[in-house]
């Protein structure tokens, strides 16, 4: 097995899950962060339903990626959880109140604005403290041994409050895409509306963290700035302003899911952005993913799983997301 | 003020808090699941629409109780490394791939068939949503497999070798890891208790509607199909825990002194106690009421066989007596209750009174929480009981903790209960106002308008099909 490198083929799995994790559990988080917005009754309800059968699928990626981390990183695990234990526990209770809001506002209509209340704060509880989680992990966690060395509020930051901003605007950009796509009617119009302020916002974020990062403390201008970094770096801006573009245009256009996978786009370029300033550590600067790697019996015994159990799982996603196919109808039994 | 307090007990309280919680809805929807598989597959193979009815009534109730078994599940995998930083760095070689097998052969297949399975009733054939069904039953129990494994060999570990940095590695062989000694009889005993937990409620619901009217078809079948498993599962859950029990005693004897309240040895045959009062100061049982010579019967098939006690265990190695002895004896009281109530369900079927016997539907409703009490009460028993170690003689749970804070864990711990409190509580009370809807013929299409995209929402394409 000496031929591959199990850490780096991890490390990849780890990055496959928490990309498919923001591409999936993004949209439907982004509708939460929406839902006010929307006109109660046939609107919400049809923002719901579009959503409701895939969002639990969509949210064990975010299992997968927790306990991927334990199971293939545990010392990064074992560090990482620690120093974010505030903005981690916030993300888990605004998940609970979300989680549970799918099913809680059918059952009591009486107090329905409550439970679309609770989908929309917990919902953007939650991504608000995912984009903290990002933001808190490039400034640097501070460790001493096998452990985290840092205070309670050591993620507090500007920088960490801009990209948990960052974060609520993408993802709402992402929920808006995602109606256009599903949807038709008033609700649609509504959704065109919100995508172009949206857009221009997530813009705007993604070149505030991008002017921030190469400043924190671990020096990410040496990646982003030395040979062969540049060669990625250079094109990234080029490319984020043309899909930008593009994205503009396609918001009033005729295809209606052109929109949601420009936005995908551009948050793929973000994450290629942040996978150079990061690889190849797992905790930037301090640990690297070889360090905190498990032992190459945990990491084949997993590999053989996963390779086979990936693309079945996707597979079955996929028949599940084509089931629930087309434009998602309220008025189809009244 | 929060700094007085220790930030391990707040820890441990906080773990111990969040799994309790969480398990309750496990141990339903593993068996509700099946449930809902059974129903679906009488109703393909008969066609009698009392299946289809009930397969309907519970699956509205399943969607609430997956929904918080789901959020309170995510917050579990996230706490070994909140709290619990340095065991999840020690013990992840060994445990995460276990948890990781649990996501992608569990997790998924659950979440990714609920779909279908809840909304997909109009949109596939009704054999497809019969797989999905299955796939959904068949991952809750896989999830059990996983998770009981790895629980299991934190009580019984085998099959790691210790790393220079202190890591516990898998050694050659993962099924001496995964099949560790303890593993086969905790998830017998966990999963039999998981369907009993479930017969008991559906028992309760049916009697509760029999007890209305006890002409309703959909009452009568729910009822019936309870105590049934009630008669025969009870007994077997009883053998399954004996088993259970000598298997603890040859891997954990400790754990078993402190169930049995053994502070001293009997050479001569130890007495089995029905009840008293643990002093733990004085190192004995105040005010015992005793059978002699029993407990070494049951332990040791044998009267006369000598059983050591907590008095050749060090101190520093002993479980916390008071706690492992009363959950012990509630599990046990519980269980024996349940086989009660199944021999009379059998004594009122043999006499054709299932359906009008008023006092057995009275006592099908006071045991119908009885399941969840007696998990939870088993629970407590084999996890208090592995103390003072999370790793079993290996390592310390004082040693497993992350460098917390008090003012961060109680700050936290606060927050879920409150949050923890209200949602489940309120979302338990949902189930039982549907609960209190006595199921009717018309099920099925109320079940359309009532709920989400059960209520609306039909695409073009299905619609089209249908055409």
């Amino acid at each position: 097995m000496s031929a591959i490198d199990l850490t780096m083929v991890w490390a990849a799995i780890i990055a496959f899950a928490i990309a498919a994790y923001v591409v999936m559990d993004g949209f439907d988080l982004g509708i939460g962060i929406l839902f006010p917005a929307f006109r109660v009754g046939g609107e919400r309800d049809m923002a719901m339903n579009s959503i409701a059968p895939v969002w639990d699928g969509n949210e064990t990626w975010l299992v997968l990626g927790g306990g991927g981390l334990l199971a293939a990183f545990p010392l990064a695990y074992a560090i990482i959880l620690p120093a974010l234990y505030a903005p981690l526990t916030a993300m888990l209770l605004g998940l609970v109140f979300r989680g549970v809001a799918f099913e809680f506002r059918w059952r009591d209509p009486a107090h329905r604005a409550f439970w679309d209340g609770a989908f929309c704060a917990g919902s953007a509880l939650a991504t608000f403290a995912q984009g903290i989680t990002l933001g808190a992990l490039l400034q640097g966690i501070a460790v001493r041994g096998r452990a985290y060395a840092g205070g309670w509020w050591d993620w507090l930051t500007p920088f960490s409050l801009l990209t948990g901003a960052s974060l609520v605007v993408g993802y709402a950009l992402l929920g808006a895409c995602w109606l256009i796509w599903k949807t038709h009617g008033p609700i649609q119009q509504d959704a065109r509306r919100f995508a172009r302020p949206l857009m221009i916002a997530l813009i705007v974020a993604i070149a505030a963290v991008s002017a921030c990062t190469p400043f924190l403390e671990n020096q990410y201008y040496r990646r982003w700035f030395d040979w062969p970094g540049l060669l990625v770096t250079a094109p990234v801006p080029l490319l984020v302003a043309a899909t930008g573009l593009l994205l503009w245009r396609s918001i009033d256009g005729e295809r209606d899911g052109r929109p949601f996978l420009l936005t995908l786009a551009l948050f793929g370029l973000s994450m290629i952005g942040l996978a150079i300033s990061i690889y190849p550590d797992v905790i930037p600067g301090r640990v690297t993913i070889w360090q905190a790697a498990a032992p190459e019996r945990s990491q084949i015994f997993m590999l053989a799983g996963a390779a086979v159990l990936v693309p079945v799982i996707l597979g079955y996603t996929a028949w599940a997301y084509w089931v629930f196919r087309g434009k998602v109808d309220e008025t189809g039994y009244h | 003020m929060l700094e007085a307090f220790d930030p391990l007990l707040l820890a441990r309280i906080q773990f111990a808090f969040t799994v309790s919680f969480h398990f309750i809805f496990p141990s339903f929807s593993i068996g509700l699941a099946s449930y809902l598989m059974v129903l679906e597959a009488l109703f393909l193979k008969t066609g009698r629409a009392v299946y289809d009815d009930l397969y309907r009534y519970w699956l509205k109730i399943f969607a609430v109780a997956f929904a918080m078994g789901v959020v309170s599940g995510i917050v579990m995998s996230y706490q070994f490394g909140t709290n619990w930083s340095v065991f999840s760095d020690r013990a992840g070689p060994v445990i995460g791939p276990l948890m990781a097998y649990e996501v992608l052969t569990a997790f998924f297949l659950e979440a990714g068939f609920l779909g279908v399975m809840l909304f997909g009733l109009n949109k596939v054939g009704r054999g497809l949503h019969f797989a999905a069904t299955c796939a959904v039953a068949v991952g809750t129990f896989i999830s059990a497999f996983w998770i009981l494994s790895v629980n299991s060999w934190m009580q019984t570990p085998t099959g790691y070798e210790i790393a220079a940095n202190g890591q516990f590695v898998p050694g050659p062989s993962w099924a001496a890891i995964i099949f560790n000694p303890s593993f086969p009889y905790r998830l017998v005993h966990t999963v039999i208790a998981a369907y009993l937990t479930t017969a008991l409620v559906v028992g309760a619901v049916g009697a509760w509607h029999l007890l209305r009217d006890r002409a309703n078809p959909a009452a009568r079948t729910m009822f019936s199909m309870a105590m049934w498993m009630a008669a025969l599962v009870g007994p077997a859950q009883i053998l399954a825990g004996d088993a259970h029990g000598l298997n603890t005693l040859e891997h954990q004897p400790a754990k078993v002194m402190a169930m049995e309240g053994h502070y001293r040895s009997h050479p001569h045959g130890a007495p089995l106690i029905l009840f008293g009062i643990p002093n733990s100061e004085e190192k004995r049982i105040d005010h015992a009421i005793e059978i002699p010579k029993l407990s070494s019967l049951i332990l040791k098939h044998d009267p006369d066989a000598p059983l050591a006690g907590l008095d050749t265990i060090a101190d520093d190695r002993e479980p916390p007596v008071g706690i492992v002895f009363w959950s012990f004896r509630i599990m046990v009281g519980l269980g024996f209750g349940i086989v009660g109530l199944g021999l009379l369900s059998l004594a009122a079927r043999l006499r054709g009174r299932l359906y009008e016997w008023r006092l057995l539907h009275r006592l099908a409703l006071l045991f119908g929480p009885a399941g969840f009490v007696a998990v939870i009460a088993g629970w407590v028993t084999t996890e208090v009981g592995r103390q003072p170690w999370t790793v079993y003689g290996l390592l310390r749970t004082a040693d497993s903790a992350s460098p917390l804070a008090a003012p961060a864990v109680a700050g936290s711990l606060i927050a879920f209960a409150i949050v923890y409190l209200a949602v489940f509580g309120i979302g338990i009370w949902y189930i039982m106002k549907l609960m209190a809807r006595p199921p009717r013929p018309g099920e099925s299409a109320e079940a359309i308008e009532y709920g989400p995209i059960r209520s609306a929402g039909i695409t073009p394409a299905a619609q089209g099909k249908k055409l």
